[in-house]
């Protein structure tokens, strides 16, 4: 009995352990990035290393911000959704639709490879894709970097959630005379809108804060730009160029921050709207 | 009676899930227009199954093979095309199942949406108002038709279901035990409709409560192992069946 | 729209699977070619040697492929004595309560978290610690990436593992409680010989996470070219030295790296295969 409660405190013990990694990285992030976050940290682009050196000479905080990084990150991102979601949500539905076919099968198998290759490797690819034929970094390459990562997990929540749904609904649909079609687009995926949903924001979650793919394809850049055709910055990818960057390491923790509140905040709002909808 | 064709006629119908078991075997039997026709037997009898062969729902599954012929007016439905067939058959399933998205109003008007056909706004106040009506739940849902159909009760929504199937004017009706999930009182309301419904559509159903069968079908059908042991008026199989197995069903010697 | 279009529809978007994985095989191989052909295959994966001295160009992936292993395991060891309670507390003990959803929550909120920040975490906090714990005179090495990247994976590994003692059923625990047994020895005999495989498998998927995790490495295993000689030394994985290089090499360089990718994706692929079939048998059975 002695050992039987033993090992139940020390199961509850490591537990609670894991616990501490994620309250010391937020309570660091949130420590030395408090008071990094002011309006103009959103509104403008990082400062050069020059004038950051200076300022800190002269013992002022430094100038800028990251504007230049989330207007990247938007433009990136949406053009990833804009191809990732429809192409995942109709090559989910054929998944769901042909599950026991050989193709479909196969192409189940490649959905798995694609989402357990590491995402340094989709960087390489993209670059040898897209950097190199279009003779330069761009935004355009780390979209579509972004858009391969998160294919396969908008394909897997696309599927899953067609897959649970009754199949008396989809009967029922037919019975009434609707083909395969309109059963699809008016009944099944509506009613799967919520499990796609959730996958998508969890898609949007994982790949914000990818870095290393970015690095081979969008570069960077220190102003804020919105042609898709040239190099681009993104959050992650200031954080590196901070890190990297002595003079500037003053601004990781705020871009830090912000991309730490933005991804869990995605993370518990779609854990959130998943538990609503499944009630 | 001889020159009238049967609105729904099987025959040798024959449907097996696997090469070896055949789940309906040769069944032949012509539906009369406008009757309710029961299909009884014990569990893993095969009437649902013959049931779904009507709608061709069985195409959904590519290892179920179904034989002989099903004949719809006289025209053999397994050479037509399932859309075509499951306009002209309704179909109404054991667990109500309104579609979870969608209002009353557009669950009645569904399966226009389905078939990409459209509608007036008139033309479509006028078709809910009538379905909802001709199953009795106008007056209750009237002021709640912007409400998702799944905020009715259980019963509400079987009939919301038939109202649905109804909409589409189908020949024939098909249900496959609608009551088992309702309450007493529901299936009571079910039943009564149903005897009222028999004068637009001829309605085919599998129940597993022989009282049901009595009190709402003309035509009985008794099946047993996937054959049809029996076929004839309700009246009559209860009264004094021919075959000893369907007395031992009705005198619940057989489960 | 009719079925036949929506059919093909359907197919042309599923296409692109196949059209990805084969572009992903493709590229990597035609551009891997120069150094594998340069170097000869077996030489490549063998050569602890990486010096871009112009001229006299030596490329070797050995000391990559060990640094990549020396983590993955080093991670995986250190992953187990936490995943491990985790399941057992949220599959197990407290099974369906409201702090075992809250500790689930907490390992989710884990895995979300950007590898980037990983990084700077293991940078500014866990390196001054090994510092001051005289581990390692620089900080950072196998040993601190490791770490940080155990930390990474104990929510994978946690929460599949878990997923599967939920499942050994009830009347099984029930049969051995009956018979006297204590809570841990139902845990030690039943539990792990029935969910054993699918916990196994969990620890696969997790070891196939490890393997690629990019930045994280590259911030804290030193970045030297060499093979580690020990735990606390330094180092680069696969991920990190192409993390590291990519942008500024050409050439040969380039394709040494890209060759490196190569081998990183066919490890993780078959190291992912080998888990998924395990839990799906895990699961039948």
């Amino acid at each position: 009995m002695a050992k039987d409660k033993l090992m139940l405190w020390g199961i509850c013990l490591l537990a609670a352990l894991t616990a501490v990694p994620l309250l010391a990285i937020l309570g660091e992030v949130l420590l030395r990035g408090y008071d990094q976050l002011s309006w103009s940290f959103f509104t403008e682009p990082t400062p050069t290393a020059y004038k950051a050196m200076k300022a800190i000479e002269a013992g002022e905080p430094i100038p800028g911000g990251i504007a230049n990084g989330i207007i990247g990150t938007m433009i990136m991102l949406g053009m990833a959704v804009v191809v990732a979601v429809p192409l995942g949500i109709l090559c989910g539905a054929f998944l769901a639709e042909n599950g026991k076919n050989r193709f479909a099968q196969f192409v189940s198998y490649l959905t798995d490879l694609l989402q357990g290759t590491p995402s340094v490797i989709i960087g390489i690819i993209t670059y040898i894709w897209v950097v190199v034929p279009m003779k330069g970094y761009s935004a355009i390459a780390g979209s579509v970097a972004l858009c391969i990562m998160m294919l396969p997990l908008i394909i897997r929540s696309t599927e899953e959630t067609l897959k649970i749904l009754p199949a008396s609904l989809k009967e029922a649909g037919l019975a009434l005379g609707g083909n395969n079609a309109r059963v699809m687009m008016k009944v099944q995926l509506p009613a799967a809108f919520g499990g796609i949903f959730t996958g998508v924001l969890l898609a949007i979650s994982r790949v914000i804060g990818e870095t290393a793919p970015l690095m081979f394809t969008a570069l960077g850049c220190s102003f804020v730009r919105f042609a898709v055709d040239k190099p681009i910055s993104a959050v992650p990818l200031l954080i590196w160029e901070f890190f990297n960057d002595p003079n500037l390491q003053e601004l990781i923790w705020g871009a830090s921050l912000f991309l730490l509140l933005f991804v869990l905040t995605l993370n518990i709002l779609s854990k959130y709207l998943a538990k609503k909808w499944n009630q | 009676m001889e020159s009238v064709t049967p609105i729904l006629e099987f025959k040798n119908t024959c449907v097996s899930y696997t090469k070896q078991t055949m789940a309906v075997k040769y069944v032949s039997a012509a539906i009369e227009r406008n009757t309710i026709t029961a299909i009884m037997g014990p569990s893993g009898c095969g009437k649902s199954t013959l049931l779904r062969a009507v709608n061709l729902m069985h195409n959904l599954y590519p290892n179920i093979r179904v034989d002989g012929e099903i004949l719809l007016n006289g025209e053999n439905i397994l050479a037509m095309e399932p859309i075509d067939v499951r306009r002209r058959v309704g179909m109404v399933f054991q667990r109500p199942a309104p579609f979870p998205t969608m209002s009353i109003y557009d669950n009645v008007l569904s399966g226009f949406v389905l078939n990409g056909i459209r509608l007036s706004k008139a033309e479509k106040d006028a078709t809910v108002e009538r379905c909802l009506r001709s199953v009795a739940l106008w007056d209750e849902v009237k002021d709640v038709l912007n409400k998702k159909g799944t905020f009715l009760s259980g019963g509400q929504q079987q009939r919301l279901c038939i109202a649905r199937a109804l909409a589409m004017k189908p020949d024939v009706l098909l249900m496959d035990e609608p009551t088992s999930a309702l309450d007493p009182i529901a299936t009571k309301h079910i039943e009564e409709l149903l005897l009222e419904l028999q004068k637009e559509v001829t309605i085919l159903i599998v129940t597993h409560n022989m009282g049901q069968a009595r009190r709402i079908s003309s035509k009985s059908m008794f099946m047993y192992l996937g054959e049809l042991v029996e076929y004839g008026d309700t009246e009559t199989m209860f009264t004094n069946p021919i075959d000893e197995r369907t007395k031992s069903y009705l005198t619940g010697k057989m489960g | 729209m009719n079925d036949k279009l929506y059919k093909i529809i359907l197919f042309v978007a599923a296409l692109a699977m196949p059209i990805v994985c084969g572009g992903v095989v493709y590229a990597l191989v035609t551009d891997a070619y120069d150094a594998f052909e340069h170097f000869g295959f077996l030489n490549f994966l063998t050569s602890s040697e990486w010096s871009y001295t112009e001229g006299a160009e030596q490329y070797g992936a050995l000391p990559f492929i060990t640094g990549t292993l020396m983590t993955t395991m080093q991670a995986l060891l250190f992953c187990i004595p936490f995943s491990l309670p985790v399941a057992l507390f949220v599959g197990e003990y407290f099974k369906g309560t409201k702090i075992a959803s809250v500790l689930s929550t907490v390992t989710d909120l884990l895995a979300g978290i950007p590898s980037i920040i990983y990084g700077l975490w293991g940078f500014y906090t866990l390196r001054p610690i090994i510092m001051a714990l005289n581990i390692s005179p620089q900080g950072s090495g196998v040993l601190t990436a490791s770490l940080v990247l155990a930390i990474m994976i104990v929510p994978y590994a946690a929460s599949l593992s878990a997923e599967f003692i939920k499942m050994v059923p009830n009347d099984l625990k029930e049969g051995a409680y009956s018979l006297g047994a204590t809570r841990a020895e139902v845990v030690r005999k039943v539990i792990f010989p029935v969910a054993g495989s699918g916990i196994f498998s969990s620890y696969v998927l997790a070891i196939g996470r490890a393997l690629g995790e990019t930045m994280t490495v590259t911030m804290l295993i030193g970045n030297t070219n060499n093979i580690p000689d020990s735990i606390t030394s330094t180092g680069n994985s696969m991920a990190s030295i192409i993390a590291n290089q990519f942008g500024e090499a050409d050439d040969l360089r380039l394709s040494s790296l890209i060759a490196i990718g190569l081998i990183l994706f066919l490890i993780t692929a078959l190291i992912n295969m080998v888990g998924k079939i395990m839990i799906k048998r895990a699961r039948i059975a």
